[in-house]
């Protein structure tokens, strides 16, 4: 079990590093979908199988199908990986590179002095997480459905048809 | 050790056979769909190659190997490639959780209810990357389609599942079917029957609800530049997807492999093909939609009836008990 939550995890960072290297938006993306899934991986691996199968269907199978969409929609052709090109030159890297190896010396530090991170002690059920959700941390998720309330009345604010730039150019589509 | 390794062994077993399974069911359910079709057309439909055309697919199978596998210029080749295999990729996962009766499944994840939803929203990108890989303005816009249709018909579909789980008080597909030995789901949760059911055909986007690909609008959608393999790959993605919510259908709503007399395997089989035979006489009685209507019916008709089922559900549950 060590060895798949080191592989995945593995994998997670080497995906993460091409989202971040990569020029063409669309393939950045991809090779976000694979990051997360690999995380997916390690909750399951040390043993959440409930937050596992939901990064996979909220974040890769829900909200990273939405980014594509936009970015079908924008229509990103030639000059925007040209553009990627020039932002990525080695120069800007030095920052973000310096900051990084802070957090990695660390990571190896920590992991020189402790335990291990994948234990897998007990496995968390649904129910578990369910009953934690609903009991002690109820203000967190009602807080939390408040403020996606707020967005969808928000999106549907803006999206609203009655007004009166929208009427010219929508009453046509419509039956 | 050895009573071990034939433990091992018959897991490996029965992987193999439910691999075999779905696939000869993708190639079987080609055969059936055109002839059912054309009976209800009023036309023979293939009955030329072997007993009852049964061996048209064989033949059709061979012409498409055998076809140029033609990748476009101006495509993205890498991702052009990859999507036709995250289709089937993802559908055939899909059938690992599912109990095709007592002790023959893949696997009994306490979360495979949610495995499944996963897999079939990972099915979406086979279709939305297809159509922008393509590089093609109809491609892209079967695409964009999709990925409106497969976004909006996801949030409902899981939804109206979540009936199913409160009254079986698991997610995991054994523990569902064991909870239906008494009554079927379908009965106390009809409505989310129904929700799940249009969702379904939504999801493998099957006629009506096949705007991705509308020949009359978009030549052939999303895999207008496939030929060959690869566009053999989503037509047998398609169908798989149709066998495995069929086979869904069955776990939860319809008692799985539960039924007297004959043995559980063959309940769900014939559970399975009446659904399978449902979604065909769909495609030949249904007209397509408009895609504003298909949208519109989604949010708010469909999400309504899936929040009123779950509330339903869930108060009933808390006064009963």
């Amino acid at each position: 079990m060590n060895l798949l939550f080191y592989i995945s995890a593995l994998v997670a960072i080497l995906a993460t590093g091409m989202v971040v290297t990569r020029k063409n938006i669309v393939h950045a993306l991809l090779y976000l979908v694979v990051s997360l899934l690999a995380i997916s991986l390690v909750f399951f691996v040390i043993g959440a199988p409930f937050i596992a199968a939901l990064e996979v269907i909220v974040y890769a199978g829900a909200i990273m199908v939405l980014f594509l969409f936009a970015i079908m929609v924008l229509n990103l052709g030639k000059e925007t990986t040209e553009q990627e090109k020039q932002w990525l030159s080695p120069a800007a890297w030095v920052g973000p590179a310096l900051l990084a190896l802070i957090l990695a010396i660390e990571i190896v530090f920590l992991i020189t002095q402790g335990q291990p991170a994948a234990s897998v002690g007990l496995v968390v059920d649904p129910k578990t997480v369910a009953i934690a959700l609903f009991g002690p941390y109820v203000l967190g998720v009602e807080i939390a459905s408040f403020l996606l309330l707020a967005g969808l009345v928000g999106a549907y604010h803006l999206g609203r048809k009655d007004t009166p730039a929208a009427q010219c150019n929508c009453e046509g589509d419509r039956s | 050790m050895p009573e071990n390794l034939l433990q091992i062994g018959l897991r490996i077993a029965i992987v193999v056979a439910i691999f075999s399974f779905a696939m000869t069911m993708s190639a079987a359910l080609i055969w059936l769909e055109r002839r059912l079709l054309a009976l209800w057309q009023d036309r023979y439909g293939p009955n030329r190659v072997g007993p009852f055309g049964l061996l048209q697919v064989l033949a059709d199978m061979i012409k498409i190997f055998t076809k140029e596998d033609w990748v476009p210029p101006f495509a993205d080749k890498a991702v052009f490639v990859l999507a036709p295999a995250v289709i089937v990729f993802t559908v055939l996962m899909g059938f690992a959780v599912i109990p095709f009766g007592p002790g023959i499944w893949v696997v009994d994840l306490n979360i495979g209810l949610l495995f499944f939803l996963a897999m079939s929203s990972l099915g979406a990108y086979s279709v939305v990357l297809g159509g922008w890989a393509s590089n093609n303005k109809y491609s892209l816009l079967g695409g964009l389609r999709s990925a409106a249709q497969m976004l909006s018909y996801e949030v409902f579909m899981a939804l109206s599942l979540m009936g199913v789980v409160a009254l079986a008080g698991s997610f995991s597909l054994r523990a569902i079917v064991e909870a239906q030995a008494g009554l079927w789901y379908v009965i106390p949760q009809f409505l989310g029957f129904i929700v799940f059911l249009i969702a379904g055909i939504a999801e493998t986007h099957r006629l009506p609800f096949d705007l991705p690909e509308a020949e009359s609008e978009l030549v052939a959608g999303f895999h207008s530049e496939y030929s060959g393999m690869k566009f053999g790959m989503f037509f047998v993605g398609e169908y798989l997807g149709i066998a495995v919510v069929s086979a869904m259908i069955t776990t939860l709503y319809f008692g799985g492999w539960h039924g007297p007399f004959l043995p559980g395997v063959v309940w769900f089989f014939i559970k399975m093909m009446v659904f399978l035979s449902f979604f065909i006489l769909l495609r030949a009685t249904l007209p397509r939609p408009r895609y504003d209507q298909l949208m519109a019916y989604g949010w708010k008709v469909m999400l309504p009836l899936a929040l009123l089922n779950l509330v339903v559900t869930g108060a009933l549950i808390l006064a009963f008990e």
